[in-house]
């Protein structure tokens, strides 16, 4: 540590997240902040003047998604705080590296309902890894190392530093730790030698196995580990809501999505398998369906980082706690060593099987000749008129089912949504935080109407800034997935999901927010209307894309159900009771049996 | 509070820092965890406090607890001490109704318990107790007949047993194996 003279707690806050290596904030200032903001005009830091503190919880999360740098947001006290939770519990759910800062009233005032305060701490305690009250300034840079510490290693998470106003005018001796000492915190990351090497007699000896791809892989930064562990072994992989992108779609071994939306053959093959790869996965709800009916004859490897997550929801016979990348690395290695003493068991059959579910079940939705433009229609054209490397970002809702589902996933970090907590509005702000991260790269988001409408503000930021990010609104004019399950599940009883097709007029509000708004209704014009928002490169553009209403997100697992009991398109239906009867009974009747055991 | 195989006593080190039990009272309602008795005090090393937390569970949700707390980074170890493991321990303070007629029936089995009087009244007698748990249970159940006017336990707190090898004797064993 070397000392270099006085500095006000506000300066060393921010000289402190400049020596974290911060180049961007998101934030909106206010009374008790005051003073940060003050040598902030001298720093080096690039600040973002967001409409709403939600805003600004958002980018920063975006902005860690699409970089997997810590996002950095700053707000005031009270109000401020408070608007900044839902961000932090979402970034919570999804392990998403923040940190956040919020202004606080003065220390002696605390406890006193002084204006604009509130309990950050204790409010944000249960949606944060770790939270700090700096109660002296000379804790400032201590305080900071820390909390970017905490936010970036083990299980990533959201962080946030309470910020008391006259501790930012209080002086400091300047000093820079040299380390951090926290004698309660030291994730593990190397996996256990004898577990890694359980592991791998597991997976070359399996006959049905399948890799289940979490959110982990990307945190980790393990694509390339992943892909290598497949090609080694042959198996399939199967990417989570948080793992799109992280093995490519068009690797023959991909199986995309499984889960209550997921495609038939990714939610069957992990039903019907013998071993599952976790890798930085949790079992949640949205996958496993009914816990208790989830993949009945597997055998479990769960890789995390997180020993909490151990055993939370499904027992693994091979627990692994460590990083994914350094554990996956591990696994190649001690499976070459196993592979070297024995062949690997066949896995052909189950190769063949899994395709053919391929060719039999695919996604499927008709987009008729001069009818209602379809949802999915939007997204594969989407997809095909635009780069490689494009980011997409997307709300809650049938639209970001569609976009999971027919976006074709290619690179790692190209995709940007929020899982855990299902935040809707959350696309808006993370293409943002994305496109500021990455403005190298093309940054669309697709939105529901819904979402669009939670948000929306934050294109003035985005005008203001010049944030070029372009934003699909798949209009049906309903909150849809409300609408569906209402449909499905509450007899066609629509209540409150009504929204209106054009109240509010989205390409009036687009213009009237400094973007450019298009809009376009029928499928001849899609591909024109992407090619002309592709071409707009100085401001964000807005497209309101009108979508059939009726459309619902299909394949389905109902809540509470097996995952046995996929809900296809009405027109695939035929051709699964078909399958059933024939080749796939031999298939059924071992699961029935399994069931019966259980 | 006498035995209850669900009741599991976790002794938890950490930071003696602002903010700690909220923290860990907050992650057990936040995870719909039961606490019966919390005990939080300052350690032989003043960097560091003990909570003794008497938990509510079946052995499964006991594990998700203990790794949720391992989590919270002022938490610095955690042992769950079993009841045949470990030294438990707590007091009790309590006011009896005690008017001359059964006053000496009351001290009488208060002597029994060592139980100590700390404060006397023209009608009630206020008595400290300290000890297992299931002693504690004993007293206040065979006291009730007379009138407890308040009560009020400390909850538990618990160390390890000691281990105590019998040297001689495992060297005389030693030498003749």
């Amino acid at each position: 540590m070397k000392s270099t003279g006085k500095i006000t707690g506000a300066q060393a806050l921010i000289r402190s997240l400049e020596m974290e290596g911060v180049e961007v904030m998101f934030g909106l200032p206010g009374g008790a902040i005051l003073p940060v903001y003050d040598p902030l005009i001298d720093s080096s830091i690039r600040h973002i003047l967001v409409r709403h503190e939600q805003g600004a919880g958002h980018m920063a999360s975006g902005y860690a998604h699409a970089t997997g740098r810590p996002g950095v947001a700053m707000v005031t006290s009270g109000p401020a705080a408070t608007n900044i939770v839902t961000p932090l519990a979402d970034a919570y759910l999804d392990s998403v590296p923040m940190v956040v800062i919020t202004g606080q009233v003065a220390y002696a005032s605390i406890g006193t309902d002084a204006f604009q305060e509130c309990d950050t701490v204790g409010i944000t305690m249960p949606v944060t890894k770790h939270n700090w009250l700096v109660t002296d300034a000379s804790d400032i840079p201590t305080i900071i190392r820390e909390a970017f510490h905490v936010a970036t290693t083990g299980r990533p998470g959201p962080v946030l530093v309470d910020f008391p106003k006259d501790v930012a005018n209080q002086m400091m001796d300047w000093y820079w730790p040299d380390g951090v000492d926290m004698p309660g915190y030291k994730p593990t990351t190397k996996g256990h030698p004898k577990q890694v090497k359980d592991a791998a007699k597991l997976v070359v000896s399996a006959k049905r196995p399948v890799i289940y791809a979490g959110g982990g892989i990307l945190k980790a930064r393990a694509a390339e580990a992943l892909k290598a562990f497949a090609e080694l072994t042959g198996i399939p992989v199967v990417t989570t809501l948080m793992a799109r992108g992280a093995f490519p779609d068009k690797h023959e071994l991909c199986l995309g999505m499984p889960g209550m939306h997921g495609n038939y053959t990714a939610i069957t093959a992990l039903q019907q398998s013998d071993l599952l790869i976790t890798l930085g996965a949790r079992f949640d709800d949205r996958v496993t369906g009914k816990v208790g009916a989830f993949a009945p004859d597997a055998k479990i490897i769960h890789v995390d980082i997180d020993p909490a997550e151990q055993g939370k929801v499904r027992r693994p016979d091979v627990p692994i706690v460590g990083d994914c990348k350094q554990v996956i690395e591990e696994l190649i290695k001690a499976t070459k060593a196993e592979i070297a003493k024995h062949p690997q068991a066949d896995i052909s059959e189950w190769l063949a099987t899994v395709r053919q579910w391929q060719v039999d079940f695919p996604l499927y939705y008709e987009q008729e000749e001069g009818g209602t433009l379809k949802p999915q229609f939007v997204i594969e054209k989407l997809r095909e008129n635009t780069p490689e490397d494009c980011i997409l970002a997307s709300g809650v809702g049938q639209h970001q089912m569609w976009a999971s589902q027919h976006w074709s996933f290619n690179l790692p970090y190209t995709w940007i949504n929020s899982g855990g907590l299902g935040t809707m509005g959350y696309a808006v702000p993370a293409a943002i935080g994305a496109k500021v991260g990455r403005p190298d790269r093309m940054v669309w988001a697709v939105d529901g109407d819904g979402c669009f409408q939670m948000t929306a503000q934050e294109l003035v930021t985005a005008a203001a800034e010049k944030i070029p990010v372009k934003i699909a609104i798949l209009n049906n004019a309903y909150l849809g997935m409300v609408r569906q399950w209402q449909e499905l599940f509450y007899e066609e009883r629509y209540s409150e999901v009504y929204l209106s097709p054009d109240l509010p007029d989205y390409v009036k509000w687009a213009e009237a927010m400094g973007c450019v708004g298009l809009r376009c209704d029928n499928a001849d014009d899609v591909v024109a209307t992407i090619e002309k928002a592709n071409a707009i490169t100085d401001r964000p553009v807005v497209i309101d894309f009108r979508t059939d209403y009726r459309e619902k997100v299909y394949p389905m697992v109902a809540a509470g159900t097996s995952n046995d009991d996929v809900i296809l398109h009405p027109a695939l239906n035929g051709k699964k009771e078909a399958s059933r009867k024939g080749g796939a009974a031999e298939q059924a009747e071992s699961t029935d049996q399994s069931n019966k055991e259980r | 509070m006498s035995f209850n195989a669900r009741h599991h006593i976790l002794s938890v080190l950490v930071e003696n820092k602002a903010g700690v039990l909220t923290r860990v009272a907050a992650l057990f309602s936040r995870r719909a965890f039961n606490i019966v008795s919390l005990a939080v005090s300052p350690t032989e090393d003043e960097r560091f406090s003990r909570m003794t937390i008497v938990v509510d569970a079946d052995a499964s949700p006991l594990e998700q607890i203990v790794k949720q707390l391992n989590k919270l980074i002022p938490v610095i170890k955690i042992s769950e001490i079993a009841h045949d493991e470990g030294v438990e321990r707590e007091m009790m303070l309590l006011t009896v109704k005690a008017p001359v007629e059964s006053r000496s029936q009351v001290t009488d089995l208060s002597s029994i318990f060592d139980a100590k009087i700390v404060d006397v009244g023209f009608e009630a007698l206020t008595m400290m107790v300290v000890g297992a748990p299931d002693k504690l249970d004993a007293f206040s159940d065979l006291i009730r007949p007379f009138g407890i006017v308040e009560m009020q336990r400390t909850g538990r707190i618990a160390m390890p047993k000691l281990a105590r090898q019998p040297t001689k004797l495992r060297a005389v064993k030693t030498a003749r194996g």
